[in-house]
């Protein structure tokens, strides 16, 4: 009798968040243990969003894969279609035109801002509830991003999985008056920007809420793996686009912002800092877009056509989230031998385990929201 | 008032407030919609939706009804009643004009904060009987919040009381016929505010909604109901909320006082306002942590509500 009443005054309620859960930002269970509302202990499972794409990639011809791999992480499209044909780029030694260069940063920053917007709207979500402050924002942050997604249809005629990348090039040129529209849209979204970014550090119970809340400490980013916001907001100067330029990353002037305590307000941040960074970005390389062709091979008729040479080869672009990366193996067919592709999300949410316990229940979702995962993109 | 009087006088008051916390739903809808940038509900009986609040009453009684199979079936199915009852049974004591008051006691004021903490306790039922994890943690943390609020909610509701020297409605109202209270220098306002965010913490309102907390409890106490059952949830909410409008345009903003128009127009117009400015609360803020809630009553409300308590009697007693 006496251990039963022991038993239940330090029991641990274990609790299962997700998979179908409102703000675990797609399919992923956590199982929490609860004592009382701290967590004690914390388990991620995923998998749940696991389409093959790997595997897929070994049955199809290269210049079908680009589009495929859009489908990966689904927020921020182009960035991963571009790190899989840099990687093919690399391989078959395939020179890309300045122009292209060009059109690619551009279009990758731009999607860098929808991403960041939809971040910073569910994140609203996930600290004031779908039914409060939060949903305000969110929908203020999707009003933005809609201009986005409008440039994006007017240049390639697609929303949102825009198959501007192909080996070699870009798909689509800019129309006339292109740049007369990105200017004006990126004029209105400094002012939402700036807007929000009063409104919210000025709010304090946003301040409260995640302030000190999830430090994620330097060692422990660079242990797992971290990369991107997650990593820059613990203090790493890390950045792709600055450290291994790639496209024509190396032609523009930008900063990389960093933040210090690694909480999930850093991470708040330096994702906001970003947004002003892209926003200077895609205005240097739409006024110094260079003349010229945007691919060097022709658009393709019979994929089975294009061979690699055998060998291997990585290439890693800084997606919203991070260092994604493509490794590819190739036995000299038109197909690949094997692609392994590392996705930041996997690497970031790999944090939780480690700084979770300790927290009450809500921050559990401030501190999975911070980390901005993507489950099409961990998963694969 | 005879009883047959006083049965068919509820009657009416009980079908007006059904109503008009019916199309408050649709109120909060548009509200929140302009707020946000949209249009709101528009389709549903043009122009603008009018016809929502009825086509949504419509949906959730054709639903079916689901007790789910491991809840206590008795406890589950009472929780919604209690809810709604005591919701709907503050109304009693709240004067719509300056003579029109269903039950006129002299201890009013403490009959009404009596039944709205009563609420909880359906809340904490539901949470209990549910037999659900997110319930149960939902259920503990609306009586945690209730205990605590009750507090500077008490403190805050009793400086009007002061003032005014009664503890009946009627000579609240009689009482601001000079000035309202909220005008009183810094102990009126200091009092209205926080019983509206003491209010707030009571009626599950963001910032306070920790027991639905949809982003971490999914849905909180409700989250194994729906149908009529999770209508009478929501019923009891709105109304529980239209009961602490009156309350604050009769205890601050004078009640029906008022120049010109008569007294039912004037509290009308006051508990709209109050209602807005619940709903722009809502729409603009995040939600706070537990702790941080618990944090803002004892160490912040619970103080404020009692130094002011007593600046208000010292000066009746001292202007006396």
């Amino acid at each position: 009798m006496e251990e039963r009443v022991i038993e239940r005054e330090f029991g641990e309620l274990a609790i299962n968040m997700g998979p179908q859960h409102p703000s675990t930002h797609g399919v992923f269970r956590l199982e929490l243990h609860l004592r009382g509302e701290t967590v004690v202990k914390v388990t991620p499972h995923i998998g749940y969003l696991h389409r093959g794409v790997e595997k897929l990639s070994e049955t199809l011809e290269y210049d079908m894969l680009p589009p495929i791999y859009e489908r990966d992480d689904y927020l921020s499209p182009t960035a991963n279609s571009l790190a899989f044909v840099l990687a093919v780029e690399k391989l078959a030694g395939i020179e890309v035109p300045r122009r292209a260069n060009y059109l690619r940063v551009i279009t990758a920053e731009l999607q860098r801002l929808a991403s960041h917007l939809v971040w910073l709207g569910t994140f609203g979500l996930d600290l004031g509830g779908s039914l409060g402050g939060g949903s305000t924002l969110f929908l203020y942050c999707f009003r933005e991003r809609e201009r986005i997604m409008d440039l994006m249809e007017t240049l390639t005629g697609t929303r949102f999985h825009t198959n501007m990348n192909q080996i070699g090039g870009v798909r689509y040129d800019v129309y006339d008056g292109f740049d007369r529209d990105v200017f004006k849209t990126l004029d209105y979204l400094e002012k939402r920007i700036s807007e929000y970014k009063e409104m919210l550090e000025n709010n304090p119970i946003f301040l409260e809420r995640t302030k000190d809340v999830g430090i994620v400490p330097q060692e422990l980013a660079k242990e797992v793996g971290a990369s991107g916001p997650v990593l820059r907001a613990s203090g790493v100067a890390y950045d792709i686009r600055k450290n291994k330029p790639y496209s024509a990353y190396q032609e523009f002037n930008f900063q990389v912002p960093v933040g210090n305590k690694g909480d999930a307000y850093d991470r708040y941040t330096v994702r906001l800092k970003e947004m002003k960074e892209s926003l200077s970005i895609v205005r240097q390389s739409l006024g110094g877009l260079p003349e010229g062709p945007i691919h060097s091979r022709k658009p393709v008729k019979t994929p089975s056509l294009f061979k690699t040479p055998k060998g291997e080869a990585y290439a890693a672009v800084e997606s919203p989230r991070g260092e994604l990366g493509v490794f590819l193996v190739s036995d000299g067919s038109s197909k690949p031998y094997r692609v392994k592709v590392r996705s930041p999300s996997f690497s970031n949410i790999a944090i939780i385990p480690h700084i979770l316990p300790g927290h009450l229940v809500a921050d559990a979702v401030t501190i999975l929201g911070s980390l901005d995962p993507v489950f099409g993109d961990v998963d694969r | 008032m005879t009883f047959a009087e006083s049965v068919s006088h509820g009657a009416i008051l009980l079908g007006a407030i059904i109503g008009v916390v019916t199309y408050l739903t649709w109120v909060e809808r548009k509200f929140s919609g302009r707020l946000q940038s949209r249009i709101g509900p528009y389709l549903v009986g043009r122009p603008h939706g009018w016809l929502q609040p009825i086509a949504d009453a419509l949906k959730l009684l054709s639903k079916e009804d689901i007790t789910p199979t491991k809840t206590d079936r008795f406890l589950f199915n009472l929780a919604p009643i209690w809810v709604v009852v005591m919701s709907l049974l503050g109304f009693a004591f709240l004067p719509l004009t300056i003579n029109w008051v269903l039950v006129n006691i002299d201890l009013g004021l403490l009959y009404f904060s009596a039944i709205g903490s009563l609420i909880v306790i359906g809340v904490f039922i539901a949470g209990w009987a549910s037999n659900n994890k997110y319930a149960l943690l939902s259920a503990l943390r609306a009586a945690a919040q209730i205990v605590a609020y009750e507090v500077p909610l008490l403190l805050s509701l009793l400086v009007p009381a002061v003032l005014a020297g009664s503890l009946n409605f009627q000579d609240i109202i009689l009482a601001q016929e000079k000035y309202w209270f909220i005008l009183f220098p810094v102990v009126g306002q200091i009092s209205g505010i926080t019983f509206l965010l003491a209010a707030l913490a009571e009626g599950n309102r963001i910032p306070f909604d920790l027991s639905e907390a949809e982003s971490e409890l999914v849905a909180g106490f409700n989250i194994e109901y729906s149908g009529m059952k999770f209508a009478y949830f929501y019923l009891g909410e709105y109304a529980h909320l239209l009961a602490v409008s009156i309350l604050v345009s009769i205890l601050f903003l004078g009640g029906p006082l008022g120049p010109l128009l008569s007294g039912g127009v004037w509290i009308a117009l006051k508990t709209l306002i109050v209602f807005l400015i619940v709903l722009w609360i809502r729409w603009s803020f995040l939600r706070l942590r537990i702790d941080q809630m618990m944090m803002l009553n004892w160490k912040v409300l619970v103080p404020l509500t009692l130094g002011n308590l007593l600046v208000a009697g010292l000066w009746v007693s001292l202007s006396r």
